[in-house]
């Protein structure tokens, strides 16, 4: 394979950005818009103390997933050069 | 219990002014956070407390952003391949228990001195711990660029490599970040004094990192990735303590997570273009100035117990505010110096890589 074959830009994921990018604003928005409700649950204590940690797991994949994508698209990626540590 | 489900029930009210102060601030922690591992929280709790957050929760909110943004921050970085996942389990397993430890010096200090002397320990724990570890990791920093050998793989210690040698039957395992087999024994005190610390402090990176350096013989880009797995261990069994007591403040939470999850992946992506020597860089620096600007309260809380004379209102005030000050200054130089390194690595290889595409074509 050539240099310039090895080195093509990738596709980026402009689509999955934005799949990503409205879960994650519909998450915050809801996150919002229902606080007063959310604090009364969350703040019980016992039980409830799952209910931080589940949201905690969600909002950080579908809002961890979308910034990975978001910097893809601006063209902020890792190092060609460095992919792995000895 | 009951004054802590007080203190759950009085959660702040949100404006748009708060929300992007919350956004910003964890923006800059996860960028720190993603290159060295940790940080981020010592600014984080006190500029919660300083929007009118009891503590309590400041601690709880903190500490329920830190787990999912570890969690990113270790995916991605392991996919560097700088994530040793087995020793952060283990690791982050002893912290675990020091975090619980680290918790019940605080509280047994804060029964018997009150609020003042609970901040004194902290403030001087701060000074100690940072003093001697971020002046060593600063003074190693400094030894690696003026011998000019920033390229080189980095030394083991001497310490480390007796760490390496020892050989107890039944207890050694192989880590692939030190390319060795260790005994299993010598994480344990690692990781308590690290969960104390943060329990203390808030940032157990301060020690996890450099003693998996220097203690265990792991590279810097490893030691600062698998921090992350630490964190995450930590966090999220810390986050569960305090949410059984209703403590979280799920929305500052996750507002904080919003931001630092776009500088977590930023600061990871960094990693990739630094020498190793950077991570102690920053490291250090940001452990010497915090130490300067926690040193400037340790006047406050002994005034406050009555060990030296009053200080004025004024004085106080004018300490407290330099003090976070030099906090957010602390903060602001370890995430302008990983943009800094970031944009010039990633300036020269595209400058590599139009030359050699020009020379491909000729």
């Amino acid at each position: 394979m050539s240099y310039t074959e090895q080195h093509k830009p990738k596709k980026k994921p402009v689509g999955l950005a934005i799949l990503f990018g409205i879960i994650s604003l519909a998450l915050y928005a809801a996150l919002l818009a229902r606080q007063d409700m959310l604090n009364a649950h969350f703040a019980q204590g016992g039980m409830s103390a799952f209910l931080p940690i589940i949201t905690a797991f969600i909002f950080s994949y579908f809002h961890g997933t979308f910034t990975g994508h978001f910097w893809t698209i601006l063209g902020v990626e890792a190092s060609k050069k460095k992919k792995e540590v000895k | 219990m009951h004054d802590l489900a007080q203190a759950a029930a009085n959660f702040i009210n949100l404006d748009a002014a708060t929300i992007i102060y919350l956004f910003l601030v964890g923006f800059v922690g996860g960028l720190v956070s993603g290159f060295i591992g940790s940080g981020g929280a010592f600014v984080l709790t006190p500029g919660m407390m300083s929007l009118g957050v009891p503590g309590l929760v400041a601690v709880a909110s903190n500490m329920c952003h830190k787990f999912p943004k570890a969690l990113v921050g270790a995916l991605k970085r392991a996919k560097y391949g700088q994530v040793d996942v087995k020793l952060g389990i283990a690791l982050g397993i002893s912290a675990e228990a020091g975090v619980l430890y680290g918790a019940h010096i605080q509280e047994s200090i804060k029964k018997a001195f009150g609020d003042a002397g609970s901040n004194l320990y902290v403030s001087i724990s701060f000074v100690v711990v940072l003093g001697v570890v971020g002046i060593f990791v600063l003074r190693d920093a400094w030894k690696t660029y003026k011998s000019g050998n920033m390229h080189a793989e980095e030394k083991i210690t001497k310490i480390a490599r007796w760490v390496q040698s020892v050989n107890i039957p039944g207890t050694m395992v192989y880590f692939k970040s030190l390319d060795a087999r260790i005994s299993i024994l010598f994480t344990i005190p690692l990781g308590f004094a690290t969960g104390i610390l943060a329990a203390t402090i808030a940032v157990g990176g301060f020690v996890g990192v450099p003693s998996m350096i220097y203690v265990l013989g792991a590279p810097s880009l490893m030691a600062s990735a698998t921090e992350l797995v630490i964190a995450f261990v930590m966090g999220l069994g810390g986050s569960f303590k305090y949410a059984l007591h209703g403590m979280v403040d799920i929305r500052l939470a996750m507002i904080i997570l919003g931001g630092s999850l776009f500088g977590i992946q930023l600061g990871a992506m960094g990693t990739t273009y630094v020498k190793p020597f950077m991570i102690k860089v920053v490291m250090g620096l940001i452990m010497v100035i915090v130490l300067f600007s926690r040193a400037l309260m340790v006047p406050v809380y002994l005034s406050q117990l009555g060990l030296i004379t009053q200080l004025t209102e004024q004085t106080t005030k004018i300490l407290k505010s330099t003090s976070f000050a030099i906090m957010i200054f602390a903060l602001a130089l370890g995430a302008f110096i990983v943009l800094k390194a970031m944009w010039q690595g990633r300036r020269a290889e595209q400058l590599e890589h139009k030359e050699t595409l020009a020379h491909v074509e000729i």
